[in-house]
């Protein structure tokens, strides 16, 4: 990732166009609140059952769950993808959705479309014209390290560059909410430990905030200030549980004996959720 | 350059075998065009050889010297005849483009559009065009045009079908950003849906290519002799009329020229438009 002037406010590497400091906790405005959320499809599967959530600038949250919990099916309410049959969901205390950046599980770029023209999408969706904003572009590609990849076409680029792509293109916008639905879930172990480290520099970075949809708790915990755990039929939030471990996170947390214990602590909030002895 | 260390057996087996590889890849690029060449030239010759042993009278099956012969005596009359054909042709597939995919895009934007009319098309489209094309020249004053729309009717639906299949298969997860981002309906038609869909359009495109042709001919066919500015079909049946059978087989030596120079073209062209991007025109190495 790329080195750039200090933050003044959380003195962190700095990158010009995308910024957000990130206060401490307690401090941050509110981004969105979910209050008793729930979904339910065709009249009989719910989905989801009076999910509540409060998003603050800066967070990074995991939604950790066994398959179909609802871990989807949230992030695509928040979306506005798909409206809740019950509960609301207040965008900054009730200003409309905000904007967002979304990642998929598949990396989900237009193959006729350059990687440069795939980062602008956002942009040309909203009248901008290329020139106007090259440079946030070009921002957007060197902060996941894709700066010579400008003009390459999707499939000149392997599985984890092409998500790189993908997470530029959430973050050119510099939206108030980036949404990410396992997106390094299709990847091989290697490629996926790496993006996780870029990512977390990434944020640290830029202050972003996230929502994470994952499977993995060791993920969860590397990445996340929060953790959301989340059970099945009918889906719901059982446990939140908070990594403590301040940001930016080396590689050297990965072996601290704070994340072995705080996986630990996550790996049986979900066997609970998962309705086995823990 | 600097000396390499001496290869492993096992290095040199692997070599061995891209050697043999990259052989087989040489054999293989000339032999598809040697192959068929060399058929055609024996076809030839055995064609040219019964006529001559068997002594067959030209007004039967004339031999491929005295076809070649025509086609240079009589070009004057059957490259203009061509061109009248081609014309046609051409300006068939350029109305099946545009009715084609503008339909296409219609039917997608309106689904009461495409529940009110696409049984049509698909009438249009299984009812053989040489059952409609007498009506057709009733009703039409001008022989053009009525020529023009048997080909059209016959060239059209390919290029329905296909479009109205790409603009429906785009990523569900593409439409969904695009929906996040607030796209336009003209928005997404532009910039995914379209996109999406010319990989679809341009196979229904060279589908359409041959049956522009074919249906041209066949509307010749039905239009008969009447008048000026007739085509290869014409000429055809002028001269079976006439027993001149070598210029029949001239004639319609230039049709499947023609039908296989457009084929060559509308893939070429297809081939540049997707080269970029599209699974299709990526040349692996394997
Ligand atoms: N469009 C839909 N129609 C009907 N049921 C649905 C629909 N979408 C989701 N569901 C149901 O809602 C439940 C939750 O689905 P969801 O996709 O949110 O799970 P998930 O936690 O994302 O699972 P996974 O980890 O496998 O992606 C599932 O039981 C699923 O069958
Ligand atoms: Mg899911």
């Amino acid at each position: 990732m790329q080195d750039g002037p200090l933050c003044p406010s959380c003195e962190h590497p700095m990158s010009d166009l995308i910024h957000r400091p990130t206060l401490p906790l307690g401090q941050r405005p509110k981004v969105l609140e979910m209050s008793r959320v729930g979904k339910v499809f065709n009249g009989n599967v719910t989905a989801l059952r009076d999910m509540e959530l409060t998003v603050n600038e800066g967070d990074f949250i995991s939604l950790l769950g066994p398959s179909g919990c609802g871990k989807s099916t949230a992030l695509r309410l928040i979306a506005g993808l798909s409206n809740p049959t019950s509960g609301r969901i207040l965008w900054d205390g009730g200003q409309g959705r905000g904007d967002l950046g979304v990642v998929f599980q598949e990396p989900t770029l237009m193959p006729w479309a350059t990687v440069a023209q795939n980062v602008y999408l956002p942009f040309r969706l909203r009248g901008r014209s290329y020139p106007e904003v090259r440079s946030e572009v070009e921002e957007a590609l060197s902060l996941v390290g894709l700066s010579a990849f400008l003009d390459a076409y999707p499939r000149e680029l392997s599985g984890g560059m092409k998500m790189r792509v993908s997470i530029a293109r959430a973050l050119v916008t510099n939206p108030r909410l980036i949404l990410m639905d396992e997106p390094f879930a299709a990847l091989d172990e290697i490629t996926r430990h790496k993006l996780n480290t870029d990512l977390l520099a990434l944020k640290s970075n830029i202050g972003c905030t996230v929502i994470f949809v994952t499977h993995s708790v060791f993920e969860s915990v590397f990445l996340s200030d929060r953790i959301v755990v989340m059970a099945a039929r009918p889906g719901r939030v059982i446990e939140e549980l908070a990594v403590t471990a301040p940001y930016p996170r080396s590689e050297a947390f990965r072996t601290s004996a704070d994340y072995a214990a705080h996986c630990q602590i996550a790996s049986r909030a979900l066997h609970l959720a998962m309705g086995e002895p823990a | 350059m600097t000396a390499l260390p001496p290869l492993t057996a096992a290095e040199a087996r692997v070599d061995a075998e891209e050697a043999r590889r990259a052989r087989a890849l040489r054999v293989d690029k000339v032999a598809r065009w040697v192959l068929p060449v060399l058929v055609f030239l024996i076809l030839i010759g055995l064609w040219d050889r019964i006529v001559v042993w068997n002594r067959i009278p030209h007004y039967i099956l004339p031999g491929p010297g005295l076809v070649v012969e025509t086609l240079i005596k009589d070009w004057a009359i059957l490259f203009s005849a061509l061109l009248v054909t081609l014309q046609i042709t051409l300006m068939a597939l350029a109305v099946a483009v545009i009715g084609g995919v503008g339909l296409a895009i219609l039917f997608n934007q309106s689904r009461f559009a495409e529940m009110s009319f696409y049984p049509y098309a698909v009438i249009l489209q299984v009812t053989p065009v040489v059952s409609i094309a007498p009506l057709i020249f009733i009703y039409v004053e001008n022989r053009t045009a009525g020529l023009l729309l048997c080909a059209w009717i016959v060239a059209f639906f390919p290029i329905l079908a296909n479009t109205t299949l790409g603009l429906n298969s785009t990523d569900h997860n593409l439409r969904d950003l695009f929906r996040i981002y607030g796209a336009s309906r003209w928005q997404r038609l532009r910039y995914l849906q379209l996109p999406s869909a010319l990989p679809y359009f341009l196979g229904g495109l060279r589908i359409a290519g041959g049956l522009s042709l074919i249906g041209a001919i066949v509307a010749e066919y039905v239009a008969g002799t009447a008048g000026i500015g007739s085509g290869l079909a014409f000429r055809i049946l002028e001269a079976g009329y006439r027993l001149n059978i070598p210029r029949m087989f001239a004639a319609l030596l230039l049709i499947a020229v023609c039908g296989v120079v457009i084929f060559a073209g509308l893939s070429f062209l297809s081939h540049m438009l997707l080269r970029k991007w599209h699974d299709s025109a990526i040349r692996r190495e394997s």
